[in-house]
């Protein structure tokens, strides 16, 4: 809402308070402001001129030769416009004058002939392109004279030194898009009078029932419609002042008739619409729902088919317009229009949203209807129109006016009590002092056994309850001078223990060299395929948006892996050596499709690495840190080789019981190479849901061995397909009850092992905790476990 | 004999004081004081000496060995002090070499910044509430008193999975969820994920994050909310920070305000950062309307709160001074190893 100082100051005696006062108690009081414009910023030594000559120059035909009188003395300008004439008064920019966008004028030649400066357009002088007159587009713009030759154009007019405020309105307050709602707020922030806007008395003639009637059919979406009739309008520009308004508050000045309505809707925040009213079939006046199927051609040219629930203004015949939307084009003012219908209504703005939306078309009147628009300015807003259309000297006003009005809306009535108010702000306000803040909003306050009884002011759509009060009070109060204090209470915050855990793997995984990443929760539908996951993978159960932004980002994700692969395959391409990066984040998944209810979102941990470094073990050993920061015992790995996102012989699930915590593995190369990059990618992907429930953070302490340890080195030959896990298992069992512990250290294949074998070393642990351990002791179980991998798989000593 | 033990002493301290290492101290002490050493020798002839003579011999030949023996040890310490300082001089290492340690891993801006917010929370009494991503247009909207044809529930505002499932447009869902679980008192904040439709561009994303805050009780005023978010704001951009809260509108606050902070990066002088009014706008708050309380079953004639809520990657950005919100998501390692 753009609202220019000089013309609100028209409602509301605001004159002694500087620009930066203004807009920072009006933003306290709850009308925020986007920003504040200079109208003819930068401007400088721009004088009021009127042209004496008109000449063409010599030696350019699209050139003009001026003399001007700019007061002290008759100077020559050249210019290329063709809109001046002799006896204009304009804007001239001397020589040393400054034009809007910081441009310098000085005198110059133009083909030879001597030119003091330039006469100035609209554009020169810093308005936009589009609130310019289509009249003044490329031409000078002319002012309404008489006025004082050679005056500084600002104080000659001062409509061109002027400031805009550009307020941001929010949605519960429609009222304050127009100048009598901005000049309420203000009134009431700075507690000053209101102005009246001026009236004459305005000579009617004839009557209107006579040449005009209005039915509402469908009083549900129009509550109110009044009609006012003007004759022999003579449409002529409306005056400079009017002009300049509309054009600071960002509307295009078209003709008195167009601009009357356009300012009175500013004004007020009502929309007016003006018929041709000799269009009008029978001079009638009917608002109905459209039938099913009936076209209209709009102002802007357009035939729109309609549909039962839009509301239409028709005449006998035809509809002659969109109620609150657009015009019809067979009704349009236009320079032949002789008498005309002015429309003041109100619409439902429920169904106005739903028509626009529909018909695709959001006008000016169609935004303000959407947002509400209260009905009790119908009659002024008939009032203002025909006295300035009476000023304008725009036409004959016909006597008497149409207000077709079923049911009226009644007062609202709101009983606040005054201890509530101050219990929500935390304020001690009297009853005197709150019925006060009220009252500077116009809400009529009478005091009752402790009950302030208010009568909320028509403008005001948005107060409705008590709690709508408290706000008024509030802003009005000032939310800058309400206390600071902390609630009372005995609350403990903190993680619960899910969040602990989350945090602490965050952690480790942080000290162990993984970055944490953050991608997306819609995914494309592909990654199934790109993952290489068969036809009937549950990741293929997606959760498909109805309207996502596009196919990239379609469905709910079902796995974390293929954005983790994006993520290794972007650093890859970007010639990052090494990564290691992980998320934790949700997956959705579905109980069926299409959703019934909420999916399931199951929080999950995905890993990945590529580098010089990293293998199928460097993931796994972060992983068994991870399971042993949760003290997750008993863990089983379980190679995998059908899964098909991942290498056959390098993949790895590891079991808790039955339960699968999840899968480590280097990536199948098709998979690499699907996601765009290449060489070995390794990935992690775990139920950290699952391993938070196995979780167990119960530590006690077992005391420190008192005796020393002994240890045996063994390094055995056997055949590859025996596996770590069964070696381990062996030399367990057959440990009896000294050995401590048990850990591989070296995996040999070479020259010196024989074809089909490997070489495995094993450090072992023995201990007593009531003796130290003799030799032989050692000896025995040490020979004993030998014996039994001999057995077992044929392990031979080295 | 005397004679013999002075020039005795007197050639084995000369040739202690001479030794050039340890090891030749070691040769000095095994050839005086030794089973076969000239102190011991000595001491195997005192048979030849006068009975009255020997205990004066005895003495004498004590002094010589202690005399003897601290002239060693003395001249140890020194050689090993000297020995040591040696080999200290030849381990010497260039420190500047880089340290051998794995590299560390980095937490995402977003956790760093929530990890910050959460733990002024957390000191303020706050637990942290989570809620799904994918919610009911129910706990997004209807709850919260937002009207049935607000425009920010149209397709072009919310993404949609069905028309009774949403894309959450905000953390909100999660009061409503918290508030519908458990009787005041409440104290929680919500961070998480959330979806608008927004093209992505330098300053939007159709995922964005952001934290809220909700506490219900019986005696909360707007005072409190006050209170407890510049407390938040002076721990999170700086003891001098400044809060100024403006009226605003929100569907499920009332009364609403817009909370600004003083411009971390200029102090409020206005630059860049603020657009030269000095303020940042970070937040926004109220205090939850009867209409929402009511709808989640808690009395709102006994019971009243307020909320807060903000955009974490906003704050983010700000906080880290990101200009780009793109970044957040594209996870490029050298952009999250900077935090």
């Amino acid at each position: 809402m753009l609202v220019p100082i000089a013309w609100l100051k028209d409602y509301v005696e605001i004159e002694d308070l500087s620009l930066t006062h203004f807009e920072d108690r009006m933003v306290m009081s709850g009308s925020k402001t986007e920003a504040i414009s200079e109208v003819c910023q930068g401007i400088k030594n721009i004088v009021i001129g009127k042209i004496t000559e008109v000449k063409r120059h010599p030696e350019a035909d699209k050139l003009w030769v001026m003399q001007v009188d700019i007061g002290e003395r008759v100077t020559q300008i050249v210019t290329g416009a063709d809109n001046c004439f002799e006896g204009a008064y304009i804007p001239v920019a001397v020589h040393n004058s400054w034009i809007c966008g910081g441009v310098k004028i000085k005198k110059s030649k133009l083909r030879g002939i001597d030119s003091d400066g330039m006469l100035c357009s609209l554009e020169e002088l810093g308005f936009a392109d589009n609130v310019i007159p289509k009249k003044f587009a490329d031409g000078i713009y002319i002012l309404d004279g008489p006025l004082p030759l050679g005056a500084p154009l600002q104080e000659a007019v001062p409509e061109f030194a002027d400031q805009v405020v550009e307020f941001e309105i929010t949605p519960n307050r429609p009222d304050c898009l127009s100048m009598l709602g901005i000049a309420r707020e203000a009134a009431a922030t700075f507690e000053r009078p209101k102005r009246d806007i001026a009236r004459v008395d305005v000579p009617e003639k004839g009557d209107i029932n006579e040449v005009a009637s209005v039915e509402i059919l469908d009083a549900d979406l129009c509550p109110r419609y009044a009609a006012k009739v003007v004759r022999s309008v003579r449409i002529a520009p409306s005056p400079m002042w009017m002009q300049l308004r509309l054009m600071k508050a960002g509307v295009r000045p078209i003709n008195n008739i167009v601009d009357i309505t356009n300012y009175v809707m500013l004004e007020y925040g009502q929309p007016i619409h003006a018929f041709d009213s000799d269009t009008l079939g029978g001079g009638k006046i009917i608002v109905r729902r459209a039938h099913e199927g009936e076209k209209i051609v709009t102002l802007d040219s357009v035939e729109r088919t309609l549909d039962h629930e839009t509301l239409v203004i028709a005449d006998a015949t035809h509809p002659v317009g969109l109620a609150g939307i657009m015009g019809g084009e067979n009704t349009e003012i236009t320079d032949h229009t002789k008498n005309i219908l002015i429309e003041v209504a109100s619409f439902d703005k429920t169904n106005i949203r739903r028509s626009s939306k529909a018909l695709g078309l959001r006008t000016e009147a169609s935004a303000r209807f959407e947002k509400g628009v209260a009905h009790c300015h119908v009659m002024p807003v008939v009032d203002r129109v025909v006295q300035l259309i009476h000023q304008l000297d725009a036409g004959d006003v016909v006597g008497g006016v149409i207000d077709v009005y079923p049911k009226p809306l009644e007062g609202k009535e709101i009983v606040a009590r005054p201890a509530r108010i101050n219990a929500i702000i935390g304020t001690k306000l009297s009853e005197e002092a709150i019925k006060g803040y009220l009252e500077r909003l116009e809400i009529v306050c009478t005091l009752e056994n402790g009950l302030l009884r208010c009568q909320v002011p028509a403008h005001r759509l948005d107060l409705e309850k008590e709690i709508d009060l408290v706000e008024e009070v509030a802003r009005m109060y000032g939310y800058d001078v309400v206390d600071t204090t902390l609630p009372h209470d005995a609350s403990t915050g903190g993680l619960n223990y899910n969040q602990t855990l989350v945090a602490a793997a965050r952690a480790q995984l942080t000290a162990d060299g993984y970055n944490e990443t953050s991608t997306y929760s819609f995914v494309s539908p592909s990654q199934p395929d790109w993952l290489n996951l068969p036809e009937d993978a549950p990741e293929r159960l997606q959760i498909r948006l109805i309207n996502p932004l596009g196919e990239e980002y379609s469905v709910m994700r079902t796995t974390l892996a293929a954005n983790q692969l994006e993520v290794l395959a972007r650093n890859f391409n970007r010639r990052l050596p090494a990564v290691r990066s992980f998320e934790i984040g949700y997956r959705f998944i579905a109980a069926s499709l299409p959703l019934q209810e909420l999916p399931e979102e199951r929080q999950t941990l995905v890993m990945g690495a590529f580098g010089p470094t990293e293998s199928f073990f460097t993931l796994k050993g972060s992983v068994e840190n991870l399971l042993d920061l949760y003290g997750i015992q008993g863990v089983e790995w379980r190679p995998m080789t059908t899964h098909t996102s991942y290498h056959p012989g390098r993949c790895a699930q590891v079991f808790h019981g039955d339960c699968c915590l999840g899968t480590v593995g280097e990536v199948h190369p098709k998979v690499v190479e699907a996601f765009g990059f290449e060489g070995k990618a390794y990935l992690a992907e775990l139920e950290l849901a699952w391993m938070i429930e196995k979780s167990n953070l119960d530590r006690k302490y077992n005391p420190l061995p008192k005796f020393p340890a002994m240890s045996r080195d063994l390094a055995v030959l056997v055949r590859d397909e025996v596996t770590n896990a069964e070696m381990l298992e062996i030399l367990k069992q057959n440990g009896g009850k000294i050995l401590e512990s048990v850990a591989l250290f070296d995996v040999y294949k070479g020259k010196q092992i024989e074809a089909g074998h490997k070489s495995m070393a094993y450090a072992l642990v023995y201990r007593a905790g009531d003796r130290t351990l003799t030799d032989a002791e050692v000896s025995k179980v040490f020979e004993a476990q030998l014996a039994a991998l001999s057995t077992a798989v044929g392990a031979k000593l080295r | 004999m005397k004679d013999n033990v002075q020039s005795m002493l007197t050639q084995a301290l000369s040739e202690i004081n001479g030794a050039a290492d340890l090891t030749a101290i070691e040769a000095l002490r095994v050839k005086y004081l030794g089973k076969k050493g000239e102190v011991t020798t000595l001491l195997r002839s005192m048979g030849a000496v006068a009975p009255e003579d020997r205990p004066e011999m005895g003495r004498i030949i004590n002094e010589a060995r202690e005399a003897i023996e601290a002239a060693l040890e003395s001249a140890k310490e020194v050689k090993s002090a000297s020995a040591l300082n040696d080999r200290l001089i030849q381990e010497q290492i260039d420190v500047t070499l880089p340290g051998v340690a794995k590299k560390r891993g980095h937490l995402h801006p977003l956790t760093v910044v929530m990890n910050e917010i959460q733990d002024i929370f957390i000191g303020m009494g706050f637990k942290v509430a989570e809620g799904p991503e994918v919610d009911t247009v129910y706990n997004n909207f209807d709850a919260l008193n937002s009207p049935a044809d607000h425009p920010s529930r149209s397709l072009s505002d919310t993404f949609y999975i069905t028309e009774e499932i949403l894309l959450r447009t905000q953390t909100s869902p999660v009061q409503v969820r918290t508030m519908k679980a458990s009787k005041p008192p409440i104290k929680v904040i919500s961070p998480g994920r959330c979806f608008r439709f927004d093209e992505l561009d330098a300053t939007h994303s159709p995922m964005f994050h952001q934290v809220e805050g909700l506490v219900v009780d019986e005696n909360i005023t707007m005072a409190d909310l006050k209170g407890t978010l510049d407390v938040f704001a002076k721990r999170m951009f700086g003891e001098q920070t400044k809060t100024k809260f403006r009226p605003h509108y929100f569907p499920f606050t009332e009364p609403s305000a817009e909370v600004d902070v003083t411009c971390f990066k200029c102090g409020g002088k206005g630059c860049r950062v603020c657009k030269g009014s000095g303020w940042i706008e970070i937040l926004g708050c109220g205090m939850v309307h009867p209409n929402v309380l009511e709808e989640c079953g808690i009395d709102s004639e006994k019971y009243k709160g307020f909320a807060f809520g903000m955009g974490l990657d906003r704050v983010t950005m700000l906080r880290l001074e990101i200009d780009d919100i793109r970044l957040m998501f594209e996870n490029d390692m050298r952009f999250i190893e900077q935090f």
